[in-house]
This record gives C-alpha cells, structure tokens and sequence, in this order.
C-alpha cells in the first residue's frame, strides 16, 4: 500500500463480478444480481469485452423505493421472470454493494419465495454467494460463488473413485486443457467452474436461452463423497474455498496447490494426479514437459537475467514468478490489487530468496503504484492484463498479455496458462517477444536470431 | 419506399413476442411493442422502468452521468465516489476520442479515479475520505475541475457530495468542484443520468466565462460525443464552411469551452435524448434557440448544414456551404455506386441508444437498405413520436426524483437571438427550431418499433425477420453473430469510425460491406436455414 488514499487506474475489478463468472460455470444457470441494473450492464459489457460470448446476468432493478425499503418484491419478481422465460435449473444470486448496504437478508427472501412458489411446479434450485462490492476484488466473489455452489448442491456419500478439480479463475482453454489431462488419467473427476464451452463455444444449429456446457448440478452433488479436492491459488484460504469446505463438511482432503504454471508447479500438479489415481504420468504429458525442458534450453539466452514487472490476480502473479525465476527472468515487482496479506508469504515459498533477488511484492496497490514502484527497476517486460497498455506505452515496455481482462487483443480467452502445455505458450511468447524487441531495434536487421 | 421487402405479419411477431410472458409483464410490454405508422404515429411506451429479471441492455443514472456526458471532456478530472467496479468498468470504455492542443495539454480522460470505498467507509461515511481524494487530485493535476460522481451506496449512507465539493471549492480556490447525485439505482436508465449531468453542467460551468468568441456563426453543438473521433469530421467540416464551433457537449471538448458555450448564437443538438434539457436551458436563460440536426449519413450531413446556414440568413455562408458538399459529395457517391449493388435490398435492425438507432437509419437508407424493425435501449416518447407528444407525457414517480431546474432568463446576459417572427418563419422553411420530429415518422409503414428490447425479444426478432444485419451494442453482438446475422456494434462502433459528415459516411459503407457481403457467415447456418418454413411468413408488401 502507498500512502495515498483514492484508487487511481485500479489493478482489481468488482467482487459481483466474478461471481457472475463462476455462476456462467454452472450448466444450466443464470447468473442473477441482487441490486441495480446498471451493475449487471456494465458486468456483461466487460465480460463479454474478454470472452467474446452472449453472457446473460439479470438483475433486481432496484429503484428509489427499493433503495429505501428492502429489495425483497424486486427480488422475488426478477426470480419469477427469469425462471419462466430461460427455464434455468440454477439461478446464481450474488448481492452488490447496493443491497449490502441496506442489509438485505438474502437468504431469508429466498426462503419465503420458496415457500411461496414451492407449489407450482419445480422451482430451479438457488445459489447464494454474499459479494458485497466494497470489500475484496473480483477474485473473492469468484472464490464465493464457487463455495456456495458446493455448499448448495454437495450431499455426502461413500468415498468413490473421484476427483473434484477448483481450478479458480482460468482461461476456458485452460480448463479444456485440464479436462484432457483429468480425462487421460482416467480418473472421474468434478471440474467446477466450467465455463470452457460457455464461455467460448461455437454458432448455435438451434435457439439457446442458456449456452450449452457448464458443471451439471448433479457432478456438483457428488463433490462430496470424492476422494479428494485439487483446489488451485497459493493464497486462497480454507475457510473461503469450496475444497476448504468440503473436506470440513464431509472429510474430503483438500490438495491445495498454486496455479501450475512452470514445470515445478506443474509437476506438483501431476504428482498430485500420479499419487490420487495410483497411475503414472500419461506419456503425451511426458512428452509435452520433454518438449518443455527442451524449449527452456534452447531459449534460455534469450531471456536469462530480463527483468520483468508482473501485475494481476495475486495467485496468477505468484505462480507466473515462480515461473519466471525458473527461466532465469527477474521477476522484480510482483503487483496486485488485491490484498490478501498473504502474497509474499506464498510467493517466498516458492522462490525463497525474494528480497536476495531485489523481488518487490506489492499487494493492494493501483498502477498508479506499480509505475511509481517500478521506477528504477529497469524492467525489459510488462507481463499482465489490457490494463498495462498505457504503462506498456508510456514507457516503451513490450506487453505480454495473460489472465484477464484482455480487451485489445483477440484471443484472451484461448490463451494457455497452466500445465506443460501452457508454460510452454508462455515460454514461447516471452522469448519471441524479447527477439522482436531486439529485431526491432537493430540497425543490422538480423533475420536469423 | 421503391424497395419491395417482404416481411412478416407485424401483429404476428407481436403475439410472438409477448406469448412467453407473465400475464402482468405481457401486458407492460405489449404497450412498447408497437406497429408503425409514419402518418398517424402510435404511442409507443418509453422511458419506463425494466421489469426485474427482464434481462435489458440499459445502463444506469451513473453510466448515464459520468460514463456519456461528464466523462468526453479532457480536462475535468472524474472522481469516482463507490466501490472500485463502478469507475473501473468507465475506464475509457466508450471510446471518447479528444485531441489536447499540445502533447503538455491537460487530458485525464485516460484516468480511472475512484474513491475506492470499503467497508469501514459504508459503515462510518466516505465523505473524508472523498475529500482526501480531492485534496490529492488537485495536488497531483491542479485541473480546472473536479467532478464527484456518487454510485448506489453513497446516497444511502448519506454522504453529502454537494456539500463535500462546495467545502473543497473553497478551500482549493481555483479549481471548480461540484458534484453529482447520481447513484445507479435513480431513474429508470442512463437516461437520468444525462438529465442529472445536463443540470450540474448547466448550474456548474455554463456562463462562467464571458469573454466574447470571435467568429461570424458562432454554434455549439451539443451531444456529440466524439466516439471514434465523430466530433473530429464535424469540426473539420465546420472549419471548411466557416463555422465557429464555440463549446462541443462534450466530445473533444474542454472546461473553458463549455464555460464560455452561452456566447454562441445557435445550439445545434445531435442526440437529443442525452442533450436536449441543455438547449431549452441555455433558450431561457440566454436566449438561444437550438435546433435538431443530425450529422449522421451524407445527405443528412449536407441538409444538416444547409439547415444552419438557413439559421443564419447569410448569403456568403449559403454559398459555402453548397461549395463544400459539392466537394465532398463526389469522393462520397463514388463509394455508394460501388457498394450499393451488393447492399440494395438489404434489411437492418437497430435496437440501440437514444437516437442512434434513429439517426443510423439514414446511412442505411444511403445504401439502399430498409430498416424493418427499430427501438432505443433509454429514450423517452419523444424520441420515438416526436417533441409534440411532450404535454402528453404522463410523469411517473422515477422521473419526479429527477430534478427540473428553474431557469430564468439572465438580466444581463439574455438576448433572443432571433426573433419569434424570424424563428417561425425558419420552422415554415423545415428547420428543426426547438423541436424533433423523432424517429417513427421516417420509419415504414408495419415496421416494429420495440423500446427497452429485452434479450429474449431481440433473439426472436432475428429469427423472425432474419435480418442482413443487426445493430447494437457488445452485450448483444455475441449473442446475433452466434445465430449467423452480423452485429454492427454503435456504441463502439466495432473500434472503427468515424460514422459522421462524409468521410463518416463512407467508412461507414464500407464497413457495412464488408459484414453483410462477408463470406464467413457462409460456414455459420442460421437456425432458420436449418428449420422448416416458419408458420409466420405469410407475406406482404411493404
């Protein structure tokens, strides 16, 4: 944190956000925001900037009136309507900040329309995550929604051959990625959020309210009796996560991993599957970390000792740093807007030597912040989302675009992150970005580098 | 009209339209779902608010505010009082385009100031902390003005943003600061906003400056907003005919500007839903008339300004005027003969903004399409039937909370610019003088026109009419482009533009060319390509 008080050029979204997200995961759901129209708008038009997919988010559309005495009509009416006209078997509730600060009680409204309704017919079954806007990021509403998901639907059960699989907020390609490997182990598996087909599907033979593909409700049920949870993100606590919950509720062990970026993180994650499943590594991976290590061979004089600024969702920053200290890149201001308290203390687990390193790790801070904290540091590249252009720009730095959001260019939500896989498309984006740099500025104009 | 389009029954798709509903909601929405009629035009129901789970395209009083009429000027600098998404998800995201004088010039439209608010800040108030934000803009910008926005819980919790800025104003001394009532929850749409921030701007900043503008035909022009650069052709085009351009409201404009904007002589209006609450105040105060053109097309370009030079009554500026269209018409018309064989006969829909979906339907027409259905996401009856229908409007209780000022003529500084006489004679003559005839009497006969067109309404539109192209915003392209019709997005403009004067008009053609007569839509089958005959194609001839 800086001293200053007013958040200038924010490096976090909202927390109804990502809850919006996480519900889009779900088949068959509609995403449903308790408070004024404007926030689901504007949270449709900024998703949709990044995935380039119809997302539908209702609203309760509170007026003057439901301001000043309680959003429950409103409420009841907007699940009335949604559920006649898009026939969802879930609607996602998530609260903004309007309906926090009145006080509304969620839960209870919810309860009565159900009460009320309960007699015509099947009611689609209701998802309650609480994000008011003024506290957390994004991050946490999409960490929210996914554990109220879990409480909702888990029912405890035998112990059966199965793995629940909390990616946190990945690209669709990444989680079609993870299926692949969940898949090639052969393990039946839980994989939720999916939004890899909602949020990045084909033209439609047919009229779709809802987009096809999400976590059936029914997977979502059989969380509980899995025989373990893999949950992603190095600061994601227990207490806050669906895994967390589940192994509390129902004693499923939560194997709680950062995000594998790199091939340490990715090998934790594959012994991880190696050790649940009692199978070795499928060989396609094997090759693919081959390749892996070949490739940071190969390219490894391009970018040792660069030095990059990291920015983004704390966990996707410190898996990317741990990954950029393994290909020799100096990582050396590792930013977020969010503020877990827990960053450095997750990231020194990875890469111990941070303050040997000159590593900078800065939660809650704006880019305002990360310009006046990178002064000095004589970065090479800008790694993180759209909102770096103007940084990017302004002092000459190439942009290497990963997680969300990205708005200026095309593909955000193809782009890979994770496994061998990913690394790889990372890998190969840094070098050939430092290349270009050097091509560019070459008097010579080299064409072999 | 000399195109024969087929197209289905109207009352028809109505019935289509409204059979999945609730008795109660079809019967709100049946009233905004009408059949046009240019000669007798229908009521149409507007500006009402959006039923609860009825997903809609509108935004909110704050995107309204802040997002369209506050956020295009360089030089103020917007601070955000709410929660971070609010002010992130404005963060440059309507394209306002603006052009500093020099690289040094003031320009904060690149930056996304929020206030940031927490928890502790809902429980125990912002307003220290709002006022420490002032306090650190003005130190880090020493900008002219700061303008305070307040989102949904400011207003809950009582935070008193007027106060906070008249407190800051002083303090500061030469820094403007005022703020804006216009948390997200007012109103029934964005539509509230603009008349929120039409009223702070107005009690804020207009007359200001009196410093006298050099120039023969002195005009503003107000709401134009300069996405993808349209403010930038207009003043072009302006320059060309000898138009002093005063004040934009407030694309590529400035705080100066807009103070000084009461010495200009006409007020010419562009979006008439976000604006025009401007024009009838700065006619009672200062006594300037304002009148409805539309920059939108090449035609209307050129009667546009054929229009302002009537205004004027100057022979020298008539005779400008016609060299300039003459001049540019021919680069304009070489790119029409080209591409209207491959656009002739082509259909449209346009569910978007407060007069867009009106004005875009003459570069349609330019290109030889027909427009078959049409709505606007947050305009009033007005927009739609006309200013006429105005006595008529029936105030509810959301628009009630939105403050009308009273406006009086100004002793000193009122001076009718033209006679009642002469403004008669000018409205004989077709000037649009303090009126707008709005958009259903250029539309045909048995077109729909849906206000506030709901998701759900617009995918069965297209499946009814199966249109060559739709227009809408980001939130809708998606949706249409999976069932096979190309979206063209005009609030963005897909990142192309400019859409206005002449050189609007032919990137415009060409963009449209390229998403009707793209091959790609060839490998995406439209539902109804793979479905038998509609029941609903019993046809007629428009």
């Amino acid at each position: 944190m800086t001293a200053k008080t007013a958040t200038q050029n924010a490096c976090k979204l909202c927390n109804p956000l990502g809850a919006c997200l996480a519900f889009r995961g779900i088949e068959k759901c509609v995403p449903f925001l308790h408070g004024s129209q404007g926030c689901a708008t504007y949270i449709r038009r900024y998703l949709i900037s990044h995935y380039k997919e119809p997302i539908d988010i209702a609203s309760s559309n509170f007026n003057e009136e439901t301001a000043v005495f309680g959003g429950s009509h409103n409420l009841k009416l907007g699940l009335k309507n949604v559920s006649q006209q898009y026939k969802p078997e879930v609607i996602g509730i998530a609260t903004t900040c309007l309906s926090e600060t009145i006080g509304d009680d969620v839960p209870m409204i919810l309860k009565e329309y159900e009460a009320i309704m309960g007699g015509e017919g099947q009611l689609p079954a209701m998802v309650f995550a609480s994000t008011p806007s003024y506290s957390g990021t994004h991050i946490d509403g999409f960490h929210a929604a996914v554990r109220s998901t879990v409480k909702t639907f888990a029912t405890e059960g035998p112990k059966r051959n199965l793995a629940n699989l909390f990616p946190g907020m990945v690209s669709p390609a990444d989680i079609r990625y993870l299926k692949e490997i969940m898949n090639a182990f052969g393990m039946p598996f839980v994989l939720l959020p999916d939004y890899s087909q909602t949020l990045d599907g084909g033209p439609w033979a047919e009229y779709h309210r809802i987009p096809p593909g999400g976590t059936p409700v029914r997977a979502i049920e059989s969380t509980g009796s899995a025989s373990a949870s893999i949950e992603f993100g190095s600061t994601l606590e227990a207490g806050k996560s669906a895994a967390g919950w589940l192994e509390e509720r129902f004693g499923v062990p939560r194997i709680h991993l950062p995000l594998p970026v790199g091939i340490k993180a990715s090998d934790r994650f594959f012994e991880a599957l190696e050790q649940l499943t009692e199978k070795p590594m499928p060989e396609l991976y094997e090759d693919e970390r081959r390749r892996l290590v070949d490739a940071y061979a190969d390219g490894h004089k391009y970018v040792f000792g660069r030095r990059a600024i990291l920015y983004g969702e704390e966990d996707l920053v410190i898996s990317m740093a741990a990954f950029l200290h393994e290909i020799g890149v100096v990582p050396v201001l590792c930013a977020s807007g969010g503020k877990s308290g827990l960053m450095k203390k997750r990231l020194q687990e990875l890469v111990p030597d941070l303050d040997g390193l000159g590593i900078k790790v800065r939660e809650g801070v704006d880019f305002v912040d990360i310009e006046h904290e990178a002064d000095g540091l004589q970065p090479d590249l800008l790694i993180g989302n759209s909102k770096g252009f103007a940084m990017s720009k302004r002092h000459d730095l190439p942009l290497i675009r990963i997680g969300f959001p990205i708005h200026d260019r095309f593909g955000g939500q193809r782009l890979h992150h994770l496994g061998y896989r990913g690394t790889q498309e990372l890998f190969d984006r840094i070098v050939n970005t430092v290349i270009e740099q050097r091509q560019k500025a070459s008097p010579i104009g080299y064409t072999y580098m | 009209m000399e195109a024969k389009i087929h197209l289905p029954d109207p009352s028809l798709i109505k019935e289509e339209l409204i059979g999945k509903y609730p008795a109660k909601v079809a019967k709100k929405r049946s009233k905004s779902i009408v059949i046009n009629d240019p000669e007798t035009v229908p009521e149409v129901q507007a500006n009402v608010r959006t039923v609860p789970g009825i997903i809609t395209q509108r935004g909110c009083s704050y995107a309204g505010c802040k997002g369209v009429v506050l956020g295009p000027t360089r030089d103020i600098v917007n601070i955000v009082h709410g929660p971070i998404g609010c002010s992130f998800y404005a963060w440059l995201t309507r394209r306002n385009q603006t052009r500093p004088e020099s690289p040094t010039d003031e320009n904060y439209i690149n930056y996304c100031f929020s206030t940031d608010m927490q928890e502790e800040n809902v429980v125990f108030g912002g307003e220290k902390k709002l006022k420490v934000a002032i306090q650190e803009a003005y130190d880090l910008f020493h900008p002219k003005a700061i303008a305070i926005f307040s989102t949904c819980p400011v207003g809950l919790i009582g935070d008193d943003v007027h106060a906070a800025s008249r407190e800051m104003k002083e303090k500061l001394g030469d820094c403007n600061v005022f703020g804006f009532s216009c948390e997200g929850y007012r109103g029934v749409s964005q539509s509230a906003g603009h008349h929120i921030a039409n009223n702070g701007v107005f009690k804020h900043m207009v007359g200001n400056n009196n410093t006298p503008v050099e120039g023969k035909f002195k005009l503003n022009l107000l709401g134009e907003y300069n996405i993808g650069g349209d403010a930038f052709e207009i003043e072009r085009i302006f320059e060309k005919c000898g138009i002093t351009l005063v004040a934009s409201f407030s694309g590529n404009s400035t705080v100066r500007a807009i103070e000084n904007a009461h010495m200009a002589d006409l007020n010419v209006i562009l979006c008439h839903r976000s604006i025009n609450y401007m024009g009838d105040m700065m006619e009672t105060r200062y006594g300037i008339p304002w009148m409805k053109v539309n920059f939108v097309g090449a035609e209307s370009s050129a009667k546009s300004l054929r229009k302002i030079a009537e205004y004027f009554g100057d022979a020298d500026l008539k005779a400008r005027v016609e060299e300039v269209i003459a001049e540019e018409m021919p680069k304009v018309k070489a790119v029409i003969d080209e591409i209207r064989p491959r656009t002739e006969g082509k259909t449209a829909m346009l569910f978007v903004g407060g007069s867009r979906a009106h004005h875009y339907q003459d570069l349609f027409t330019e290109l030889g399409m027909t427009t078959v259905a049409a709505g606007y996401e947050f305009a009033h009856r007005d927009d739609y039937e006309g200013r006429e229908v105005l006595p008529n409007i029936k105030i509810d209780a959301d628009s009630k909370n939105i403050e009308e000022l009273k406006v009086t003529a100004d002793p000193e500084l009122y001076r009718p610019r033209k006679t009642e006489a002469e403004l008669e004679e000018l409205k004989a003559k077709g000037l649009e003088i303090n009126g707008y005839e709005g958009m259903m009497k250029q539309m045909l006969r048995k077109s729909m026109v849906v206000d506030d067109v709901s998701h759900y309404e617009s995918e069965r539109l297209i499946e009814l009419y199966k249109p060559d192209i739709f227009c809408a915003g980001i939130k809708e392209k998606y949706v249409v482009q999976k069932m096979g019709v190309p979206l063209k997005q005009l609030h963005s403009y897909d990142y192309g533009g400019p859409y206005t004067g002449f050189e609007g008009a032919v990137n415009f053609y060409r963009d449209i060319d390229r998403m009707v007569n793209n091959p790609v839509w060839k490998l995406i089958k439209a539902p109804w390509e793979q479905e038998a005959a509609e029941a609903l194609e019993a046809n007629y001839v428009a």
